[in-house]
Order: structure tokens, then C-alpha cells, then sequence
């Protein structure tokens, strides 16, 4: 196993964790953002092209706006 | 249960569940190793059906029919998030009131970007069966894309410029066309979602039957329905109101 | 060094469920899923790496099929799983939207129909 594929792997479990100890659901749609393209830097590691591209648009760009929006209505709300 | 009653039980149950899996690991082949039998049968059926991009002709001809229960899935879920995400009777909508600071960078990349990115998603949706892509990624792209309107210009940009009508229409067309396809196969090949166009050459752009026009069915329906939920998160975040409190 | 792609799988998995557990807020607690979910792609890409292999796509202008490619059934199933499981959250964060503007919080704690 390389050492490119070991780092991507040991940054994904750091990252991981930095998303989930993230109390603020707004800062965390920004860490979850981050994660997601450490998570295509590890699938195209793991020569994963097709997976890559669907979890940059779908991890980097949808989910966390998506987060963003939902907070947003409840901040309104409330 | 309390909060900390709660992680307790967790700290002891999970504690079970990560010795389990890391017992039922350290069983597996070791990581990188040579053996793999499924690559082996799809790899020849996939040359043999003349495709490629091995991947998409695992989603749209080898196991066709898992895809399409996932594009079931998709349907559902859009339905369900458009069904809780109707105003209520206690909220109003109206228009939002100013844009927003912008910088000038930002609304150039975005306007700049826009083509770009729709077009690239046009082109991975239609090269599916020879390149990486396909339906669910370049639909992904071509979703996303659109809305670098909403990032580079207004709100009121992006609704003139996305039909939410169209764009649900778009999605049951999408489901429907690919089960339509199923039938469409079963009559002409003699098996459901079998192939209705002849299979042409290895690494053609138009080659290995269904593959492109499902890969297209799929990238409308992904496209529309990122879309459609796009839409229905903004309008609640952006124009509905409740208790008739000014939102900008 | 032979396994430990497979126990930052395991790890991200119970990482996300730890999450959603102390969790103090319905959208915190949707976002850890998205993370555990995204532990078993790892798993599953893991399962199918071969060291040394090619991606399992030809091209255009084909280049001659290798025999030795990593495996592509677990990729099909992984990129499916992440369009479809996207859509999936938006459909808990409409709940959680809606549980906001029925009850006024989100917080798990002090929702009363779901004390146990």
C-alpha cells in the first residue's frame, strides 16, 4: 500500500472527527464540504475515478448548501 | 434516557460492535490483493457487450435492474421533500428584498463558470459508455451547475431561469423513460431492459445498445431532481415567512 | 498495513454513530449519518483495490482491455449509493424543517415524542 493512499486514509478518520465534534450545524456544513473533497482525493487514490465525480458534486456541493438552507429557515423561525 | 445515559450505553454497545467488525477484518484478504472474481466476470461481459467504461455498463446493462430501483428511490425521496416542504397555512411568501453584498470576482467565475460546467455535464451524461461518467455523475454536474446563477447573480436570476415545472416534469419523464426502455428491450431483445440499439464498436461513442440512452434517462432525471430540491429548500429559506416577519 | 484501510472504514462508521448519539441538534445528528454512510464507501472501495491496477474504464479511442483492473462492481455500487443517499438526507433535513416549525426546537432532548 502506498504512502499517498496511507495519508489520504489517516486524514478522512482526522476529518471525520473534526466534522462530528463540530457542534454548530453551520460550521459543520463547512467542515462536511472539506471532508467531502478529502473523501474524492482518497477514492481517485484508491483509482475511483467514476465514484470521485459523483462525490465531489454530491459531497462538496449539494449536501452541505442544502444544510446551509435548512439552518437558515429555522434561524428565520425562530 | 438521559443525555448521558445515553452515550454510556453507546460507549459499551459500540465497543461490542467495533470488536466484532474488527475481528470479522482482519479475516479479509489482505488490502490490494489480486483476488477479485467479480472483476473477472464483469470485465468479460462487459467486452463482450462492447462497453468501455466497465462501471456504467454494470449500472445500466449488467445489473440494469438495480438501477432502476434506485431511481424509484430518487423519484420517492423528491416527492416526500416536496410534500414537507409546502407552505403552511400560518406562512406567507413573498419576494426577498435586496441582493446581498457580491463581489464583482465572485459574479464574474460564476457567470464565466456557468456554460463551462453545464456543458461538461451534458458531455459526461452522453459519454457514459466510454469515459468516466454517466448518468448520475454528469446529472450531479449539470444540477450543480445551473446553480451558479443563485451564487454569481440573484435569486430572482435563478427563478426566471429554472422552470421548477419543467424541471419535475423532467424527473417523472426520466423515471418513466427508463422503464419504458425495460419494455422497449423486452420486445425487441427479448429480455427486460435488454438492448434496443445494435451494439456498434469497442470504445465508439455510440456503441454497447441501451447503455447511452439509459445513461441519458438517468442524467435527467438526477439533473432534474437536484434541481427540484434545490428549489424547494431555497423558496422555504429565502421567500416563505412565517408570523409575517420580514426576511431579506 | 495490510488491513488498516479497512479499520479507518470501521472507525469513520462508529465515528458518525458516536455522533449522532451525543448529538444536541436534528440537523448535527443528519449530517454524522452522511459521515457514517460515508464509511462503508470507504469499505467497500477498500474491498476492491488491487495494488498496481488500472481504473476499470477504456476510453475513447479504446486502449486494449488489461486483465488486471481493480474491481468495478463495489465502484458502481458506491457511486450509485452516494447520488441516491443524497437525496435521502434532504428528505431528514425537510423532517427536521418541519419538526422545527411544529415544535419550535430541534433539540432531541427536548422533543417529547421522542422521549423513550
Amino acid at each position: 500500500m502506498s504512502a499517498f493512499i496511507a495519508i489520504a486514509l489517516t486524514l478522512v478518520a482526522v476529518a471525520a472527527v473534526v466534522v462530528v465534534m463540530t457542534d454548530d450545524p453551520a460550521r459543520q456544513a463547512v467542515s462536511l464540504s472539506v471532508y467531502g473533497v478529502l473523501l474524492a482525493v482518497l477514492f481517485m487514490a484508491l483509482t475511483a475515478p467514476d465514484v470521485a465525480l459523483s462525490q465531489i458534486g454530491v459531497g462538496t456541493a449539494i449536501v452541505p448548501l442544502m444544510v446551509m438552507l435548512a439552518i437558515r429557515k429555522m434561524r428565520d423561525r425562530s | 434516557m438521559t443525555r448521558s445515559a445515553r452515550i454510556a450505553m453507546f460507549l459499551v454497545a459500540g465497543g461490542c460492535v467495533a470488536a466484532l467488525l474488527v475481528l470479522g477484518v482482519l479475516d479479509l484478504p489482505h488490502f490490494g490483493s489480486a483476488v477479485h472474481p467479480y472483476r473477472d466476470a464483469s470485465l468479460a461481459a462487459a467486452v463482450a457487450h462492447k462497453t468501455s467504461n466497465v462501471i456504467s455498463s454494470i449500472n445500466f446493462d449488467l445489473r440494469a435492474l438495480d438501477t432502476l430501483g434506485e431511481e424509484t428511490i430518487l423519484l420517492a425521496s423528491v416527492i416526500g421533500v416536496t410534500v414537507l416542504l409546502r407552505p403552511a397555512d400560518d406562512e406567507e411568501e413573498h419576494r426577498p428584498v435586496g441582493e446581498g453584498r457580491l463581489l464583482d470576482s465572485t459574479r464574474m467565475v460564476g457567470y464565466l463558470f456557468l456554460p463551462i460546467t453545464v456543458m461538461i455535464g451534458l458531455l459526461t451524461v452522453a459519454h457514459g459508455a466510454v469515459t468516466p461518467g454517466g448518468g448520475f455523475q454528469g446529472g450531479v454536474v449539470v444540477g450543480t451547475g445551473i446553480h451558479l446563477l443563485y451564487v454569481a447573480g440573484s435569486y430572482r436570476a435563478l427563478e426566471r431561469a429554472r422552470p421548477v415545472g419543467a424541471a419535475e416534469l423532467g424527473e417523472a419523464v426520466g423515471a418513466g423513460a427508463f422503464a419504458c426502455m425495460g419494455i422497449a428491450g423486452a420486445l425487441a431483445a427479448g429480455s427486460f431492459l435488454g438492448d434496443v440499439l445494435p451494439l456498434g464498436a469497442f470504445g465508439d461513442l455510440f456503441s454497447s445498445g441501451s447503455v447511452l440512452l439509459l445513461s441519458v434517462a438517468v442524467g435527467v432525471e438526477v439533473a432534474s431532481a437536484v434541481v427540484v430540491l434545490l428549489a424547494q429548500f431555497l423558496h422555504q429559506a429565502v421567500e416563505v415567512t412565517g408570523d409575517g416577519k420580514e426576511s431579506a | 498495513m495490510r488491513v488498516y484501510a479497512y479499520l479507518v472504514a470501521v472507525f469513520v462508521l462508529l465515528v458518525g454513530a458516536f455522533g449522532i448519539v451525543r448529538s444536541r441538534n436534528l440537523v448535527h445528528a443528519v449530517v454524522c449519518l452522511s459521515i457514517a454512510q460515508s464509511g462503508t464507501y470507504v469499505m467497500l472501495l477498500a474491498v476492491g483495490y488491487q495494488s498496481r491496477a488500472t481504473p476499470p474504464v477504456f476510453g475513447s479511442p479504446a486502449t486494449k482491455p488489461s486483465k488486471s483492473t481493480v474491481e468495478p462492481l463495489v465502484q458502481a455500487m458506491t457511486l450509485t449509493d452516494i447520488v441516491v443517499s443524497a437525496t435521502v438526507t434532504a428528505l431528514l433535513l425537510a423532517v427536521a424543517v418541519q419538526v422545527h416549525k411544529r415544535h419550535g426546537t430541534v433539540d432531541p432532548n427536548e422533543l417529547a415524542a421522542l422521549r423513550g
